[in-house]
């Protein structure tokens, strides 16, 4: 059936189940029950601490049809999750599924765990790489389930599905699994999905390449969360763990939609003391952070929080007194992670805290202003952030979904067109965020309001800023690209897009 | 106009494509890469071929890869081509 | 029209001949000459050629930059890209000989196609001690110049001396520039400042540039445009004193005072002028209405 974002979806899919149709942002309202944790005590005289997987795996109740679970703060650079399956793989089980908050390209290896069905299924907020192309052409048993950050901290809780192992990679643990991320070699900072992962997970084993004396005096994940501690040699390469530094966007276009950005910010009626605010690590959201520094000095703006993936530049604005606190989920550079270490207002929080629309409150619903990219935007202001415009998988929701929801001015920035592919469409390849959370999208060559936010549009329409609508926009695009002829899908699903309350945005299906 | 030389025109920048035009005797074939294959790949085929014959050529062998470029680029890429295929 | 910025868009890149007007540059320069290699003058004429076709680059003065007359390509330049009818051409190394050459061409292209005599305006880049010691005599050449843009990396090298960042060594040559523009009611374009990192080094020169008398700046980096124009566009400060000297004036007039004066100072012709042109510029760019 149509949904009434008007994605055809069907009400049962193989390999998923029956389907929750969305039926819009707050209609989850309600009241929600966690699922009981099953658990083994540990007690006096009993040991955490393996010095190699194998003994772990030995004492792990490993089964077909198993569900295990991994983090993604060691982003392109893990090890542990390749280094899990292996093993796994190797001891001949079948028909895994594994919940990974997010799968990179260097996780390449599950490829051919995905042809020989030892894993069917993969729940993930975000997938690039060979994996994802592996499961746009169909090659996983199961149609991926694409969550949003905040919607697999609901997945796990809830019980919608039960973690029965999770995998912990541990940049620094003592032996009785008191773990933090901003110590040792493998440093990756704040432990936000991971943390949800082992309150959540029946057994929980961490992984860490830097054992420290008990007890380790910086906690982020504590011991009462863990089963297993196991020593390897390293658990990632510090190069693909976070960039050295990000950086702000050196293309010109880039910097000229951060700059009307930043103008649209200040004009909005957010701008103001006690404003929060986020942006990720894309080059163009760096510069939207460089620009509203000079702002926020300049007008003398003291704002409350940042909060997200933090970056170096999120850290300086703090460290400059322009925001009292960062919440931080993931550090996305080097002075993130060393910000998190030391600085007492770095907050870091779990996934759950960050954005689980089903627990009593999350950060994203006290967010003022959150900025976001766009692979498309439809004349709806639906966003895909999930797929290439020829219908690949290559990213995902992460927090996408999840902050537009709560933030109260969700601004989108990208470029309108480029490489003859045009960002707006009448009907964008892949939904991830339902255009009513969407309230501006910001390109090169004009701004688009969502005509809902009719004070918005009263308030800028006094501005120099290029206002005008979405289908001008798409006008403006389509005069360059041309139309572009719509994509042929076979009716193969692939992947099952869920908004965060567990319902179905979308479904991806195979490409022609 | 009659290809005499291979010649090639445009790069593999993005936004802009790279033309490689041979000597053909058998009519204008095309192979084409294209990053937007999906969406333009059939206009941006008949776009070089109308190019080529507004420009005269009739026999010709075409390899382009194509980096999003849009009509004037793809004709601009083609007229330059062919220009510096005919001279002697 | 105003030319606060002058940006420069390498003629044989499609991204930014697609896109360059989206700087907001007062105008653009698509360049023939140092942006393009030896092999790709073709191409690159080819290119604008269809770009020229295709977009509406709206109020955006459009400029082409072609080779000197003393390269093999800029007969071509001319005669290819006169005939798309650009807004202006720039003409690199100007003198007044090749400032004669090039307007006789202009105006031959012109008849042939129809247009209107005078319709392509030229700017004169003067990058040579040669032209700056002529640069007054190259003005003259033709009714078409709107702008003298100062070229201060070849000038350097033609003074046989080191550029440097606070451009000391160009300080006869801009004064020079401006004084011949001024004299003929020209725009005075300076020379772009090269090190698109430093955004502080880029304001304080533009500011001293105007200081001096020039109307705009040239520009090879889409990211300088916004200083550039905070620079030459009047301040609030501004705008209210234009404002106030436009009213004391009305009010002068109506009780028939022929001199009068605001803040205890004579306002005469020319400071009218300076407020006349405050406001008008600040409505050209949308400060006020």
């Amino acid at each position: 059936m149509k949904n009434i974002l008007g994605r055809e979806v069907p009400d049962n899919i193989k390999g998923y189940g029956e389907v929750k149709h969305y039926d819009g942002y707050l209609a989850s309202k309600g009241t929600k029950t966690k699922r009981s944790i099953k658990l083994t005590n540990v007690l006096p005289g009993d040991e955490k601490l393996h010095d190699n997987l194998d003994t772990v795996l030995d004492k792990l109740p490993l089964k077909d049809g198993m569900v295990v679970s991994f983090h993604h703060h060691l982003r392109n650079g893990d090890f542990v999750l390749n280094m899990v399956m292996e093993k796994i793989a190797a001891r001949g089980y079948k028909d895994i599924t594994i919940a990974a908050s997010s799968i990179f390209p260097c996780h390449g290896e599950l490829v051919e765990l995905i042809e020989k069905k030892v894993v069917t299924s993969i729940y993930a907020a975000y997938i690039s790489g060979p994996v994802a192309e592996a499961i746009s052409a169909g090659k996983l048993e199961n149609p991926a389930v694409m969550h949003t950050h905040g919607g697999r901290a609901r997945i796990m809780e809830s019980g919608d599905l039960s973690i029965d192992i999770a995998f912990i990679a541990a940049p620094t643990s003592d032996d009785y699994g008191n773990i933090n991320g901003v110590d040792g070699k493998s440093a990756c900072g704040a432990l936000g999905y991971a943390y949800t992962d082992a309150e959540t997970a029946d057994i929980t084993v961490a992984i860490t390449d830097n054992l420290v004396e008990y007890p380790n005096t910086t906690i982020d994940i504590p011991q009462t969360l863990i089963d297993y501690v196991v020593v390897v040699d390293a658990i990632g390469d510090p190069n693909g763990i976070v960039s050295g530094t990000t950086q702000i966007t050196k293309n010109p276009i880039g910097l000229k939609i951060a700059n009307m950005t930043t103008e649209l910010i200040k004009n909005s009626g957010y701008f103001k003391d006690g404003m929060s605010f986020q942006t990720g690590a894309g080059g163009v959201s760096l510069a939207v952070a460089a620009d509203m520094k000079a702002e926020m000095i300049e007008n003398n703006i003291k704002g409350s929080f940042a909060s997200g993936g933090i970056t170096g530049y999120i850290v300086d604005m703090y460290k400059e007194g322009l925001f009292k606190s960062l919440f931080d989920v993931q550090c996305f550079d080097l002075a993130a992670i060393k910000s998190a270490k030391e600085n007492p207002g770095h907050m870091t929080m779990s996934a759950s805290m960050y954005a689980n629309a089903d627990n009593k409150g999350s950060v994203v619903n006290k967010l003022d202003v959150v900025i976001l990219g766009a692979t498309e935007i439809d004349t709806d202001f639906n966003v895909n952030v999930t797929t290439t415009s020829d219908g690949t998988i290559m990213g995902g929701s992460g927090g996408h979904a999840d902050t537009s929801a709560g933030a109260k001015l969700a601004i989108i920035v990208t470029q309108l067109a480029n490489s003859r592919i045009s960002a707006i469409k009448d009907r964008v390849t892949a939904l991830t965020t339902p255009g009513e959370t969407v309230d501006v999208i910001v390109t090169e060559r004009g701004i688009a309001i969502n005509p809902k936010r009719t004070e918005l549009i009263e308030r800028l329409k006094e501005t120099n800023l290029p206002i005008m609508t979405i289908d001008e926009l798409k006008n403006i695009a389509e005069n360059m690209t041309g139309k572009p002829k719509e994509v042929e899908f076979t009716d193969e699903i692939v992947a099952v897009i869920e908004y965060r309350d567990g319902t179905v945005l979308d479904v991806v299906r195979k490409a022609k | 106009m009659k290809i005499l030389k291979p010649a090639k025109a445009g790069t593999l920048e993005s936004n802009d494509i790279s033309i490689m035009l041979m000597p053909g005797t058998n009519g204008i074939e095309i192979e084409l890469e294209s990053i937007v294959e999906k969406q333009f790949g059939t206009e941006i085929r008949t776009l070089i071929e109308n190019s080529l014959k507004e420009l005269g050529v009739e026999d010709a062998t075409i390899k382009a890869i194509d980096k999003g470029a849009l009509d004037y680029t793809i004709k601009a890429r083609i007229e330059t081509a062919v220009t510096r295929a005919g001279e002697m | 029209m105003l030319r606060r910025s002058m940006l420069f868009m390498p003629g044989n890149n499609p991204g930014m001949l697609q896109t360059a007007e989206v700087f907001g540059s007062d105008s653009v320069i698509l360049d023939l000459e140092d942006a393009v290699s030896l092999g790709e003058k073709d191409a690159a004429r080819i290119l604008i050629k269809g770009a020229l076709k295709t977009f509406n680059y709206g109020t955006t003065e459009v400029v082409i930059r072609i080779n000197p007359f003393s390269t093999p390509y800029a007969l071509e330049d001319i005669d290819v890209m006169a005939r798309l009818k650009p807004n202006a051409i720039l003409l690199p190394k100007a003198t007044p000989e090749d400032m004669k050459l090039l307007d006789e061409m202009l105006t031959k292209i012109e008849k042939e196609e129809g247009f209107e005599e005078g319709s392509i305006r030229i700017h004169a880049l003067v990058e040579t001690t040669y032209g700056v010691e002529t640069v007054y005599e190259t003005i003259q050449m033709s009714n078409r110049v709107d702008s003298v843009c100062l070229g201060g990396e070849d000038l350097a090298a033609d003074l046989g001396v080191a550029r440097t960042k606070d451009s000391e060594e160009l300080f006869y040559a801009r004064t020079k520039v401006v004084n011949a523009c001024k004299a003929l009611k020209i725009d005075a374009i300076d020379t772009p400042f090269t090190d698109t990192n430093d955004e502080a080094g880029l304001l304080a020169d533009t500011i001293h540039a105007k200081k001096l008398g020039f109307t705009g700046k040239l520009s090879i980096n889409p990211r300088q445009i916004n200083t550039i124009h905070k620079v030459y566009s009047p301040t609030a400060d501004e705008i209210s004193w234009a404002n106030r000297v436009m009213y004391a004036k009305d009010e002068a007039e109506k009780e028939g005072l022929g001199v009068f004066s605001l803040d205890g100072k004579m306002i005469d012709a020319p400071i009218i002028s300076r407020a006349m042109n405050t406001l008008n510029t600040a409505r050209v760019i949308g400060l006020i209405k």
